[in-house]
């Protein structure tokens, strides 16, 4: 008897599940600090911003396929009010930094090698994004990243931004 | 007496099981991203191996059957 319930208890503590950042309700707060560690970050707290929140890593190939294009997003719309927030989940930070020097950018990068942000939002793939409107919901998760997805998402940053 | 010693190890197997039902999260993939994870150490020379075996199995293939053993597969 008690064995079962000792067996219950650890399954369930293997397999325990979160809470789903959900489309529509509000992005969940979470602070980290920037990679370079001189400041700190939070993607939820840009009010009246759009926010393109990235999860990345150095070892995630469609990651590099996509630096280039939040960069150019990030200077084309910037002065519109469009933040992008990568936030890097390498467990060393040498290799996130490697990995700038190859694909350099200058949106704002943060670093949670603890993961505690990934698991606030139910990151199920790698790179995952989440778009956060001005009034600081989460209006699309996006999973992957192809080349010919920038079309689409371009389009749908524009048309949250010309929300107030 | 048995009956506690079958418990107890149970117990210490269900402890030790617990570690196969974590899951490894998305982003925890990167050690397993490294080439040296890879089962494959050299693809290039798996793929050439692998065309050669294939090429040569079909020379004892039976009648009317593609592949003649020419490495054209």
């Amino acid at each position: 008897m008690k064995i079962t319930a000792l067996t219950l208890c650890l399954l369930a503590f293997g397999s325990m599940t979160i809470q789903a950042a959900e489309l529509n309700t509000p992005a969940p707060s979470c602070r980290v600090q920037t990679l370079t560690g001189q400041s700190g970050v939070d993607p939820a707290a840009f009010p009246g911003k759009v926010v393109y929140l990235d999860f990345w890593a150095s070892w995630c190939i469609p990651c590099a396929k996509s630096f280039p294009v939040l960069d150019q997003w990030h200077s084309d719309l910037g002065g519109r009010g469009f933040e992008v927030i990568a936030i890097n989940l390498d467990e060393e930070r040498q290799e996130a930094l490697n990995f700038l020097q190859r694909h350099p950018v200058r949106f704002t990068i943060g670093a949670d090698p603890a993961g505690k942000c990934p698991r606030l939002y139910a990151v199920k793939g790698m790179p995952t994004s989440y778009l956060i409107d001005r009034q600081g919901r989460i209006r699309e998760v996006h999973e992957g990243f192809k080349t010919s997805d920038a079309a689409g998402l371009r389009a749908r940053i524009e048309s949250l931004l010309s929300e107030p | 007496m048995n009956t506690r010693r079958l418990s107890r190890s149970l117990m210490l197997l269900t402890s030790l099981l617990a570690g196969c039902a974590t899951q490894v999260a998305p982003w925890e993939r990167g050690q397993l991203a490294r080439p040296e994870m890879a089962l494959e150490p050299y693809p290039p020379e798996a793929s050439f191996r692998q065309h050669v075996f294939f090429s040569k199995e079909s020379v004892s293939g039976g009648y009317g059957v593609g592949g003649g053993g020419c490495g054209c597969n």
